[in-house]
């Protein structure tokens, strides 16, 4: 996953406590990451200290980083002075891997957006260690 | 054995939609002083109290804090929070609790002065802080900056890939509930509205737009449960509860199973099959319209209609007054008022119909009610039915 250095960042950023910060971490170094129980298989994201399956401690597995569009929205108003520059594209990303990730669309024309749309993960950096996953059109 | 079946028999609304002299615990206690009031209930009979704050932090009406203000010296207390379908929890919990015997009679209470303290922030997002550290799961989507509004939109624009619902279908939500809301002298916007008005209106997160969003109002409401056997004496005809159900599915949008489907499809049939009844008995909803596509999803849960025909659904007119299922009566949170967490003001527009006092609002020989709220993020669905007559 290819990351990009931005130490501009002004909006809200993740907490990143507990899981969440290893997952941030990750995506700093490139990597895109979901957990996958060692007892029963089940995959998830967000990640979270257990299984929501069987209540197993999960494991981290690295995904591909490809997806697609699974539904989306384009903002037009919002009020959060980070968030200025409208319009600006969200969406819900189903990857291969089983689990569904939530994320920014960039690099797209908000008309031309599509349901089931092919997309790829980049990481943009929130600070020194940790980024946040965004998508693009594959 | 005297019967317990839990009955609704005080409601009382606050003041709305602007009332900026109240806070939230002054509109907790107004509603709760016009809801012991309209029963005659002695406010000593109190033994249960159940809320969730209105006003947030800081506000100081939590359910503990709202019981010693109001003098409830309970023997049994519910601070259920679940968002707007908080007081459809409520009704659940509480006509348990009146069954078992645990109370006799409980006051829930819901008040907040979200206009007047925050303006209309909570829609445009300007509560937030830029760099402002979010924790838990709200931080895999508040960074990117996702609205409200937004995270309704993801669940409208898959609705319309699988099913082909149009922004027309969905407006025409908004356009009857903006009818009943003329009929209400106290809704925040009463001039009627055109399909065309509301997809006309600006787009706020694709696919919605400013007219299939809820107002933001200050608002209270209060509800009186207590026996059937204690109702016999108060003032009021008693609503009956037949049916209280719950869910809940996720809470972030962004662990919504399945866009097109809520939780409703799970506690609508549970709540009817306690009831005894099919949707075709239920003579008026007040389903949760904190977006024309709440309403809609709760439409096919509820299973008023097919999976995917909510859109032909409401076109046909179902809705408004006069049609098969008239819906939000009172002007609903499109029309009237939304002062954050609408749920208590679906029941008690409920019991207003089960009783004849809707005015002109009125749906003729209404029997049998629905009131199902929406909690978070189309997350947390209560179903409350309602019956004029006692259960069978």
């Amino acid at each position: 996953m290819r990351v990009v250095r931005d130490l501009q960042w002004q909006g809200p950023v993740p907490a990143g406590e507990g899981e969440y910060g290893e997952f941030f971490a990750a995506a700093a170094e490139g990597r895109l990451l979901i957990q996958q129980c060692p007892e029963c298989g089940h995959r998830q994201h967000y990640p979270r200290a257990l299984c929501t399956a069987c209540a197993a401690v999960p494991e981290w597995m690295e995904a591909a980083g490809t997806g697609n569009v699974y539904t989306y929205t384009v903002v037009r108003q919002y009020g959060v002075p980070a968030f200025a520059e409208l319009p600006y594209v969200l969406a819900m990303i189903d990857l291969p891997e089983g689990v569904r990730m939530f994320g920014g669309l960039t690099g797209v024309d908000p008309e031309t957006v599509e349901i089931g749309m092919p997309v790829s993960a980049y990481a943009r950096t929130y600070d020194d260690t940790h980024a946040m996953v965004f998508w693009e059109p594959a | 054995m005297p019967s317990r079946n839990p009955v609704i028999c005080g409601i009382g609304l606050s003041d709305y939609p602007v009332v900026p002299h109240l806070n939230s615990v002054q509109h907790h206690a107004l509603a709760a002083r016009r809801a012991i009031a309209d029963c005659g209930i002695a406010k000593s009979a109190i033994d249960g109290y159940v809320s969730t704050s209105g006003g947030g932090p800081g506000a100081g009406d939590d359910a503990v804090s709202m019981a010693e203000y109001l003098g409830v010296n309970h023997r049994y207390i519910d601070g259920t929070m679940v968002g707007g379908s908080s007081f459809e929890f409520h009704v659940q919990h509480a006509a348990a609790a009146i069954r078992q015997g645990l109370c006799d009679t409980v006051l829930i209470t819901y008040g907040s002065d979200q206009l007047t303290r925050m303006g209309r922030v909570l829609g445009t997002g300007g509560f937030q802080r830029d760099a402002q550290p979010v924790a838990g799961a709200m931080q895999m989507a508040t960074p990117y900056g996702l609205p409200l509004v937004g995270a309704y939109a993801l669940a409208a624009r898959r609705h319309m890939h699988e099913f082909g619902i149009t922004s027309e279908q969905l407006a025409e939500i908004a356009v009857g509930v903006r009818e009943f809301a003329g009929l209400n002298p106290d809704a925040r916007y009463r001039d009627p509205i055109t399909v065309d008005d509301v997809v006309n209106s600006r787009t706020i997160a694709d696919p919605l737009h400013k007219l299939d969003c809820c107002v933001i109002t200050d608002g209270g409401g209060a509800l009186v449960m207590t026996t059937e056997e204690i109702a016999r004496d108060l003032r009021q005809p008693p609503a009956y509860v037949l049916g209280a159900a719950g869910t809940q599915t996720h809470w972030n949008i962004h662990q919504m199973p399945d866009f097109t489907e809520m939780g409703a499809a799970v506690c609508g049939p549970e709540a009817m099959g306690q009831a005894g009844i099919a949707p075709a008995d239920i003579d008026t909803a007040q389903l949760y319209d904190s977006f024309t596509i709440t309403v809609l999803l709760m439409l096919e849960g509820l299973g008023f209609c097919g999976r995917g025909e909510g859109g032909a659904y409401v076109e046909e007119g179902h809705l408004r007054r006069g049609g098969s299922m008239p819906t939000n009566t009172d002007g609903g949170g499109l029309s009237s008022n939304h002062p954050g967490m609408r749920g208590i003001f679906l029941l008690i527009e409920a019991v207003r119909q089960l009783r004849g006092d809707a005015g002109e609002a009125q749906v003729p020989d209404a029997e049998v009610a629905l009131a199902c709220g929406s909690g978070g993020w189309l997350s947390a669905i209560g179903t409350v039915i309602l019956g004029k007559d006692r259960p069978s």
